[in-house]
């Protein structure tokens, strides 16, 4: 089994990455200068103005380390990757189960299921713990589409059916996102996801633990040889990782949403710590995308019992099981995805 | 787990010097300095291999002195650290600069 490696987040401006025998070494601008041997690592990820030697980038791309690059304010730019691993026939394979209507809308329902269940577990688990702070009403009726979204989907539906349906759990589930944010301050208030640009303090939470999930999640994907580029429930676009969006899916709600709303709910994140542009935007200031950077990092170090191997393991690990299993699933050595349910 | 490795190079010939360095680089590439002699190493049992092989390559036994600790996987209960240079836990610390 594959070990959780530490990820290395650059987000001084200005700092330097260069390649000094087998070790990272990081030179910020104030001076100073740290170095990290390159396998206690399994990725590098880099905000804004950050260089990179290239003799880093080839020995990086060399050792399996996936490097990305980010906007200052956390928008995936690019990244570098060493040569494809993994073999031609999975890929084909992925190629041809994506090209297959039946075959790719197996695997989007088991997606749409794995996360379904997911969301229906977060809302669960904060009507247990918070029941009486929230609207009921409002929250049951969410957790009966869910459940009919799950119920309806294990039997087969065409492809575009079982993509509605998403979205229906998807609209019902943020429906009530609001309603499990129980901070007093006012400032963080949900009335519905948007992005590109965020419009709200939870939004900006939100799109930037998805960018953090989605880097994690695609070099798992290529770290067992799929291509995160082409996916069965995100169909092909231009520029997008679609089957890393498509195991992403199952993870938002217990990994990604509920990191936001204990950030917001904990008071670690405070509405100071986010700055409004002109044009509506909003952006977290560089304490606050540490702070949420340190959580996500411990996030992953948290254990769950994993329900298809029964065997418990550190949540970052999850992503490279997941893809393991998608593996599987794309070459028919199993018989369907297993998604991973949260407890 | 977790190898603590401190090293001591003979220096009366000329090439000390050159083996200090060379023991030094290799540590560096599997770990963290802790002290100037001092290596934390948390590596997999291959690459503990590939680590001391090379030290050993590396180091003359007339001259010199290598010693290994061995401090397992729960090493985090067994480190102690007091004073200036603390060091950073490769496994669990978020590294964010």
């Amino acid at each position: 089994m594959k070990k959780l490696l530490n990820t290395l987040y650059i987000t001084s401006q200005g700092s330097y990455l260069s390649k000094d025998g087998e070790c990272v070494v990081v030179r910020t601008e104030d001076g100073a200068k740290r170095r990290f041997p390159v396998h206690v690592l399994d990725g590098i990820v880099c905000f804004g103005n950050v260089l990179c030697s290239p003799f880093l980038l080839g020995h990086c791309g060399d050792k399996g380390l996936a490097v990305s690059f980010l906007t200052e304010r956390g928008r995936y730019l690019a990244g570098v990757r060493g040569p494809q691993s993994g073999n031609v026939l999975l890929r084909r394979a992925q190629y041809r189960l994506a090209d297959d209507e039946d075959g790719s809308s197996r695997l989007a329902r088991s997606i749409i299921i794995g996360k379904a269940a997911n969301s229906r577990a977060v809302l669960r688990r904060c009507l247990r713990d918070h029941g009486e702070r929230v609207d009921r009403l409002a929250m049951d009726r969410a957790l009966a589409v869910l459940d009919d979204c799950a119920g309806r989907l294990r039997r087969p539906v065409p492809l575009d059916e079982a993509r509605g349906m998403e979205g229906q759990a998807a609209n019902a589930y943020f429906s009530v996102f609001g309603n499990m944010i129980l901070a007093e301050d006012q400032s963080f208030c949900f009335a519905g996801r948007n992005r590109r640009p965020p419009l709200d303090a939870v939004n900006c939470l939100l799109s930037f633990v998805y960018t953090l999930l989605a880097h994690d999640v695609r070099s798992a994907l290529e770290a067992v040889g799929l291509d995160p580029q082409v996916g069965f429930l995100h169909r092909d676009r231009p520029g997008r990782p679609g089957l890393a969006l498509d195991v992403m899916e199952e993870f938002r709600p217990f990994l990604a949403d509920r990191l936001v709303l204990s950030l917001i709910n904990r008071g670690e994140v405070r509405a100071r710590g986010f700055v409004r542009k002109e044009s509506g935007a909003v952006f977290m200031d560089d304490d606050t995308r540490k702070t949420v950077l340190t959580a996500w990092q411990k996030r992953k170090q948290d254990e769950a019992l994993h329900p298809f191997l029964k065997e418990r393991l550190p949540l970052g690990l999850a992503f490279h099981v997941q893809a393991r299993l998608m593996a599987r699933a794309v070459r028919g050595d199993l018989d369907g995805y297993p998604p991973f349910f949260w407890k | 787990m977790l190898v603590l490795v401190s090293y001591d190079v003979g220096f009366a010939e000329p090439d000390g010097k050159r083996r200090l360095r060379r023991i030094a680089k290799i540590c560096e590439n599997f770990g963290q300095r802790v002290q100037y002699s001092v290596f934390e190493c948390v590596v997999e049992p291959a690459q503990w291999v590939q680590l001391r092989h090379r030290l050993l390559e590396a180091y003359d036994e007339e001259r010199d002195s290598l010693r290994f600790y061995f401090l397992g996987k729960n090493w985090q209960r067994r480190v102690e650290q007091h004073g200036s240079g603390a060091a950073y836990d490769p496994e669990t610390d978020v590294l964010i600069l």
